[in-house]
């Protein structure tokens, strides 16, 4: 037999690893991996149209990782929001890999679109749209547990999508079934000790996030949110995601959000931008009652 | 869904009470690992190719009479892993002792045809993996994926599907240099219709995935190792 190359064994690990569908769905490429599974392009050859299909890449022993996959599947049926990516089917192919269909999202992670962003309210409107699908999920009981800007795709009209759920843990699920999982950096503390986590522990990697999309020169009152959004304690941080907006909202009304402790110089200064046309008018009316006096007292 | 076990690891049935079972898990381990060990010989320790050859043997006989196999504890390394650092173990001893190294009895177990194995270390790529593990790793890999292919064209010959086979070969195959052929020429060479090609492509790889993850299974020394190993493999690791 010839010899295999590198990039022969290269070629002969992506056929092994192609999903082979029986009917349905004819597979035309790849569009991303995770720790366990790969995303494939297919198209949908029923309904003519262009599908992404998630599938285990090794069935395990114990079927840990396709019950993760149904977990997730199921998951995002439940959620049925612009930003989360709804699910057609799930099924095992006939190799006993497990996968589910769902709609193909084209896009770049956020981290590659943001840097597209130059001005602040552009980036701060894009997270704003990340945090209304986050809190939506935590509406439904469900917490993300792995957000982080690889897992959030943006597309080409600024939609935003949140992906990879399956490390979501959803509030009916019970304790031993629970996966430790999560990326270092934007895991909060408390779930990186392999504790029970709620809505906090998303708020943590949002505030983590938000810093990166800021910038290191945003304003000291983003920065502000930010960091308290990923205190390490739980209970330093905002306890809803829509405190997280409220408090950007302020920043947007030019309003002090409560995390930030403005200095007086700023106060003044903002106090002034806000209240501009009656403070002139009041300085000029000041200033002619004084020119007058010392004009009548001459 | 668990993937069957079809197959048992080499390195559980080298432990067997029966010395038979004993000597055919040997014999198909050698047969699974000479070649990874020869190259890394050639490579990460520049011996000479007769050098080479007659260490690879003597390793075989060295790890046979001292039991080496059987001493492997899974929970402390991946068994390519244990038997890279046996050898490097060996080849350290051999080196600090002077010996000259003697033709042992390794050819006895399984023919070594240290002449095709020489002949692929020429057509290998130039770059070689500063890290020894990935060096010894790629090497491992491309053993694992000879034997697959060469079983699949077997098969595939012996239950008459040749065209089977020869579809898989053209597009999988094909010298990456010269470009992948359409579904459609295949099938004009081949006269065939694009559609038996997509489905003689899928019966193929199929059966070569399920072969690439029966021998894996042989040359491991745990279901945890066979999942890490094929999990690598299959996701994108190469």
């Amino acid at each position: 037999m010839s010899f295999l190359s590198d990039t022969a064994i290269a070629r002969l690990c992506e056929a092994a690893a192609w999903p082979g569908f029986e009917s349905g769905f004819t597979v035309t490429g790849v569009a991303g991996r995770g720790g366990s599974a790969t995303v494939y392009v297919a198209r949908d050859e029923a309904l003519h149209r262009e599908v992404a299909i998630k599938v285990v890449d090794v069935p395990d022993r114990d079927g840990r990782a396709a019950a993760r996959l149904a977990r997730e599947a199921l998951i995002l049926a439940r959620l049925d929001h612009p930003g989360i990516v709804p699910v057609h089917a799930q099924g095992v192919l006939p190799d006993g890999r497990a996968y589910y269909v769902m709609k193909l999202v084209r896009g770049r992670p956020l981290d590659r679109a943001a840097a597209e962003l130059q001005a602040l309210p552009d980036r701060l409107a894009l997270f704003a749209r990340i945090l209304d699908t986050v809190a939506f999920a935590h509406a439904q009981g469900i917490v993300h547990r792995d957000l982080k800007p690889a897992n959030i795709l943006v597309g080409g009209w600024g939609d935003v999508y949140v992906m990879d759920w399956g490390a979501a843990q959803a509030d009916t699920v019970a304790e031993h079934e629970r996966v430790v999982a999560g990326t270092p950096g934007f895991m909060a503390p408390e779930q990186e000790r392999g504790e029970m986590v709620d809505e906090r522990a998303d708020i943590f990697a949002l505030g983590t996030i938000l810093k990166g999309l800021a910038g290191a020169d945003a304003p000291p009152a983003v920065l502000a949110v930010a960091d308290k959004a990923s205190a390490a304690e739980p209970a330093a941080r905002y306890a809803r995601i829509a405190d997280v907006a409220d408090e950007l909202n302020r920043f947007r009304d030019g309003l002090p959000p409560s995390a930030y402790r403005e200095p007086a110089a700023e106060r003044l200064l903002r106090l002034y931008r806000r209240y501009e046309l009656p403070v002139l008018l009041v300085l000029a009316y000041v200033l002619m009652r004084a020119g007058l006096l010392l004009w009548i007292g001459y | 869904m668990a993937f069957p076990p079809t197959r048992l690891s080499v390195v559980a049935r080298t432990r067997s009470d029966d010395e038979e079972t004993r000597r055919v898990a040997f014999a198909a381990l050698v047969e699974a690992y000479w070649k990874p060990i020869y190259k890394y010989l050639r490579l990460q320790w520049h011996l000479d190719p007769d050098q080479a050859a007659d260490a690879t043997q003597d390793f075989f006989v060295s790890a046979l009479e001292k039991d080496l196999i059987a001493r492997y504890d899974p929970a402390r390394a991946r068994f390519r892993t244990y038997l890279r650092l046996c050898v490097d173990g060996y080849q350290s001893n051999q080196v600090k002792a002077g010996r000259r190294l003697k033709r042992g009895g390794g050819a006895s177990l399984v023919s070594l045809d240290f002449t095709t194995a020489e002949g692929e270390l020429r057509q290998r790529e130039p770059s070689v993996p500063a890290d020894v593990d990935e060096l010894f790793y790629r090497e491992w890999v491309r053993a694992l994926f000879d034997r697959a292919v060469g079983e699949l064209r077997e098969r595939a010959e012996s239950r008459g599907r040749r065209a089977m086979f020869e579809v898989f070969e053209r597009y999988d195959l094909a010298d990456p240099a010269a470009g992948r052929p359409s579904y459609a020429e295949i099938a004009g060479s081949l006269g065939l219709t694009p559609a038996t090609v997509t489905n003689h492509l899928a019966a193929m790889r199929r059966e070569f995935r399920a072969l690439v993850l029966d021998h894996l299974r042989e040359v491991t020394g745990s279901e945890e190792e066979w999942e890490a190993e094929a999990r690598r493999l299959l996701g994108g690791g190469w």
